[in-house]
């Protein structure tokens, strides 16, 4: 047998390459549609073409008469397969209207791509023609799309609840009553702005698989998901299913991309599960790209209004905001919750007092329900108050990089304690803005755009920039208690390090494409003092790894990577015990540096982790009381969100005659604290930041006042490609965090928050000549051209 | 109907549904599941593969049309247990997050430096505008691509 030996390691902060990578790039990795599952049934659902329609009749006689068609099942039929309706983890007030939402919808479909009927087929082809032949008289109802509309109560959807309203949830916090009435009274300068956040489409580049695989004796089934959330699928699913806990395991196996649109228990996983329970036989599902627009959660969705007070020196003195959210035909998982996320981000970066009135009022449309999506609820809230900043500095006639530098919260000012109540870890929000400037030039753009944008010139160069707070890291069990969120935030870790001195890494975090095998396993070979390739990570399967909260919130390296770290300690405890009683010395004489104890003032009487752990493999030689195998298991509650933070500025060019926007230097300078592995930090940051311009400039899930979505495809629904977008230059600031013990902060989400602003507030700078001083998202070249089309020609052609 | 392919250099004969797209007579018939669909509009490039050396989109033809032709997926590049030098020129530069639209992206790459040995970053942006990607903002694609050129 061969023990590996334990030699000094400086693995974390170095660009250790993914060791993810080779099976995905050689077409080895295994998505869930790429199972071999024998004897599988295909499941196809049919869906609703009416955004809003009392469903009169069902006629499945010729579908069932298909080659290969198994079975069909309208809602009605399924009814008792339900123990509960499809969960909602987030009543965000105790008076929150959640109507019943199940698999299949029975007397009514609420949106476009409701599931009306669910097709059991030998093979996918047969699945799918069957959904053609099953004939569905519906009776449609007039549909409520716009938010305003539906706040009107004119047209309710849910009948039963009496109003489109599900809930309002306000956040007053003043340092006296009625103090921001009287600030805004009082301030010198004051905006009111209105801002719409367009939904977007999350568009995971691997469309939602599911196979669910029972055993018929024994009565455990696996589910196969393409999911972010496998531990919270267990348990939604079991209780949703009625079937106990313990017979239920959930398998993520490589996930092609979330954004949180993976964050959710589905009608089709249900599906799936109840009738393989049903069938006795595997049942499979694969959705196609038009399903995922419609089926799959969409996000943002949200007007905000927004008002600033400022003083004369355009010191902020109270923010005012009333939210209008889109939370679609029904509540998904986290629905309610995601404008609730970005209540606290309203001042932004920025230091205020206690003069903070939010407000947010959420409704029913007849759209596809709306939910978390990279950066949920965030990144709305840096856009207003990012863009309200612009507003203000407009109205004061100074430059607002200037105001900003008037409102941030310094750096010695940290530990901040917010208005909110939450405590901001740790920043440096100057440093990172002076940084990003430098980089811009931001000197040397402003005179080059003089120069450039002169009457008549139709090429404006603008220059836009964004401060931002990434709270994320979600998050200690006790704060989301007091937002009401049904569960906790800790997460949970186990190391174990094996005879060979091999060491196993177990983690409740569940990566698609985060790279979390990789930087696990650095904090692993660090912590311990072994090679990181000799450290195994296990996730992403309820077998496997019992306990987690899985991925999403930018938590997996402030909670799950901490656990790890914490995790590893307990171990070097335990091991340091046998190290004692094995050198016949106190524990606390012993220091462990590079995978060794040694006794302090004594190098020579040392015992390398590997030879503990053989012995605790053996257990010949033992402490009293000591247990065998070394191993350790951490449950870790986080005690504050982590607070990344950053400053992005980048330049653009408008065509005035096309509306064409071009960016053509983007800097992004975020701070995550330290880095485990720069080159994945990098990485969140690139494909956040696209994802943040392209909120900007090309995404919108359109739908015409019918509720029919016209963006319902990737030839429709304009994803960037790579000629659609600039190189991003990435720098960082490095301020740890100091509320744990890797110094960390998450970074997934930070490239999208930054950047939509960034983006917009560039192109109004560019347009500011001509007296432009909005701009709705998507900036695409008709809206753009259309925008100066109005503020220039009156709006003629 | 009759259909005869070789695909990574071996032979295959077989009878298929004659509205059967290529890439799923590659995924289903073969068993060669690196090959990603990732819509249904051939507007994503998720399953890219050669067909007789130039880079095509397997769910834009039929399996039949393929007859007689020589396909190669992700699965046929390396050789001998080695990455093909824009496989290696991926892992190197972070080209990649969650894998999914990579096997097409790879296939694709590898067809532009076929047709543009040295490429700009401009052309590189311009070869690629088919093929999408959710994870990586396209930097580190567009890096990689660019790695592996200038290494020929």
């Amino acid at each position: 047998m061969t023990i590996t030996e334990n030699k000094p390691t400086n693995i974390i902060g170095t660009r250790l390459l993914r060791r993810e990578d080779p099976p995905l790039l050689t077409g080895e990795a295994k998505f869930t549609n790429d199972l071999n599952i024998p004897g599988a049934l295909h499941l196809s659902v049919l869906r609703s073409p009416y955004a809003h329609a009392k469903i009169k009749s069902i006629d499945v006689s010729a579908a069932l008469k298909i080659a290969g068609v198994i079975a069909i099942y309208t809602g009605k039929d399924l009814q008792s397969a339900w123990a509960a309706p499809m969960p909602c983890a987030w009543p965000v007030t105790t008076d929150m209207k959640n109507p019943p939402h199940y698999p299949l919808a029975s007397d009514k479909v609420n949106y476009v791509g409701d599931g009306v009927a669910a097709i059991l087929a030998t093979n996918e082809t047969a699945s799918r023609d069957a959904l053609d032949a099953i004939d569905v008289q519906y009776e449609p109802l007039k549909a409520v799309v716009d938010l305003e509309d539906a706040l009107s109560d004119k047209n309710v959807i849910h009948k039963d609840l009496g109003t489109n309203k599900s809930y309002t949830w306000p956040l007053l916090v003043e340092e006296t009553p009625g103090c921001v009435e009287e600030a805004f009274k009082k301030a010198k300068y004051k905006i009111k702005e209105r801002y719409v956040q367009q939904r977007l489409i999350p568009m995971a580049m691997e469309p939602r698989a599911i196979a669910a695989v029972p055993q018929p004796f024994g009565g455990d089934i696996t589910l196969y998901s393409s999911t972010q959330i496998p531990h919270i699928l267990k348990v939604m699913s079991a209780l949703t299913l009625g079937i106990p806990e313990q017979q239920v395991r959930v398998v993520a196996p490589s996930v092609g991309g979330g954004f949180g649109s993976k964050l959710d228990v589905y009608a089709e996983e249900l599906l799936c599960m109840a009738l393989a329970r049903k069938h006795n036989t595997p049942v499979r599902w694969v959705e196609e790209r038009t399903e995922n627009t419609q089926a799959t959660i969409q996000g943002r969705g949200q007007i905000q209004h927004v008002e600033l007070a400022a003083d004369e020196n355009g010191k902020i003195t109270a923010v005012r905001v009333r939210i209008i959210g889109d939370m679609g035909a029904y509540l998904q998982l986290v629905t309610p919750g995601v404008p609730i996320l970005g209540a606290f981000l309203y001042a932004g970066v920025y230091d205020i007092p206690k003069a903070y009135d939010f407000s947010c009022t959420s409704v029913f449309t007849n759209l596809t329900p709306t939910d978390a999506y990279r950066g949920a609820g965030r990144p709305e809230a840096t856009y207003a108050i990012e863009m309200g900043i612009e507003a203000l500095a407009r109205e004061m006639k100074i430059d607002s990089f200037e105001l900003r530098k008037r409102n941030y919260i310094k750096k010695e000012q940290f530990p901040y304690m917010a208005f909110s109540g939450l405590t901001y870890d740790s920043g440096d929000h100057l440093l990172a803005a002076e940084k990003a400037a430098k980089m811009t030039d931001l000197a040397g753009v402003r005179a080059q755009q003089k120069k450039q944008n002169v009457p008549g010139a139709t090429k404006l160069l603008g220059v836009g920039m964004s401060s931002y707070f990434e709270m994320c890291g979600l998050a200690p069990s006790r704060v989301l208690a007091s937002l009401n969120y049904s569960a906790g935030g800790w997460e949970a870790a186990t190391v174990r390090v094996l005879p060979t001195n091999k060491v196993q890494v177990i983690t409740g975090t569940s990566p698609h494409g985060q790279g979390h095998e990789t930087s696990w396993a650095m904090i692993a070979a660090e912590k311990l003092g072994v090679a990181p390739e000799d450290v195994d990570v296990l996730h992403s399967d309820t077998a496997i790894s019992a306990l987690g909260l899985d991925t999403y919130g930018s938590r997996s390296l402030p909670v799950g990577g901490v656990a790890i770290a914490l995790a590893c300690d307990k171990v070097i405890e335990k091991a340091k015990l046998i190290a004692a009683h094995q050198l016949e010395c106190a524990a606390e004489d012993l220091q462990f540096v590079n995978g060794t104890f040694s006794v302090k003032g004594s190098p020579d009487r040392a015992l390398p982790l590997a030879a503990i752990a053989f012995g605790a493999f053996t257990a010949h030689n033992l402490p009293d009381g000591c247990e065998p195998n070394l191993e350790a298991q951490v449950s870790y509650d986080p005690p504050n969100f982590s607070w990344p933070f950053g400053t992005h500025m980048c330049v653009v060019e408008v065509d005035t005659e096309t509306g064409a926007v071009k960016i053509l230097k983007y800097i992004a300078v975020d701070d995550c604290g330290n880095q485990i592995n720069p080159l994945i930090v990098e990485g969140q940051v690139h494909g956040g930041v696209v994802q943040g311009i392209a909120q900007a400039l090309f995404e919108e899930a359109v739908y015409d006042s019918d509720g029919n979505l016209k963006s319902s495809n990737l030839a429709e629904y304009l994803v960037p490609a790579a000629c659609d977008v600039p190189s991003i230059t990435t720098a960082h600031t490095i301020t740890p965090s100091p509320t744990n013990q890797l110094g960390v902060k998450g970074i997934g989400e930070a490239g999208t928050i930054g950047a939509a602003p960034t983006v917009m507030t560039a192109i109004i700078d560019a347009l500011s000549s001509l007296g432009i001083t909005t701009m709705a998202m998507p900036a695409s070249p008709q809206t753009v051209w259309k925008t100066i089309n109005e503020a220039t020609r009156g709006g003629k052609k | 109907m009759k259909v005869s392919v070789t695909v990574n250099g071996k032979e295959h004969h077989g009878d298929v549904e004659p509205r059967t797209l290529l890439v799923h007579y590659i995924r289903e018939t073969l068993g060669l599941t690196g090959t990603n669909v990732g819509c249904d509009t051939s507007s994503c490039g998720a399953c890219t593969i050669h067909l007789d050396g130039e880079a095509v989109k397997s769910c834009t033809m039929l399996a039949v049309q393929a007859d007689g032709a020589s396909v190669t997926t992700i699965e046929g590049l390396a050789k001998d247990g080695v990455m093909h030098p824009m496989q290696t020129a991926f892992m190197e530069n972070h080209g990649l997050q969650c894998g999914y639209c990579t096997p097409g992206m790879v296939m694709a790459a590898i067809g532009l430096l076929n047709e543009n040995p040295k490429p700009t970053e401009e052309e590189v942006r311009m070869g690629l505008e088919g093929n999408l990607c959710r994870c990586t903002g396209y930097h580190n694609i567009v890096k990689s691509v660019l790695a592996a050129a200038s290494a020929k």
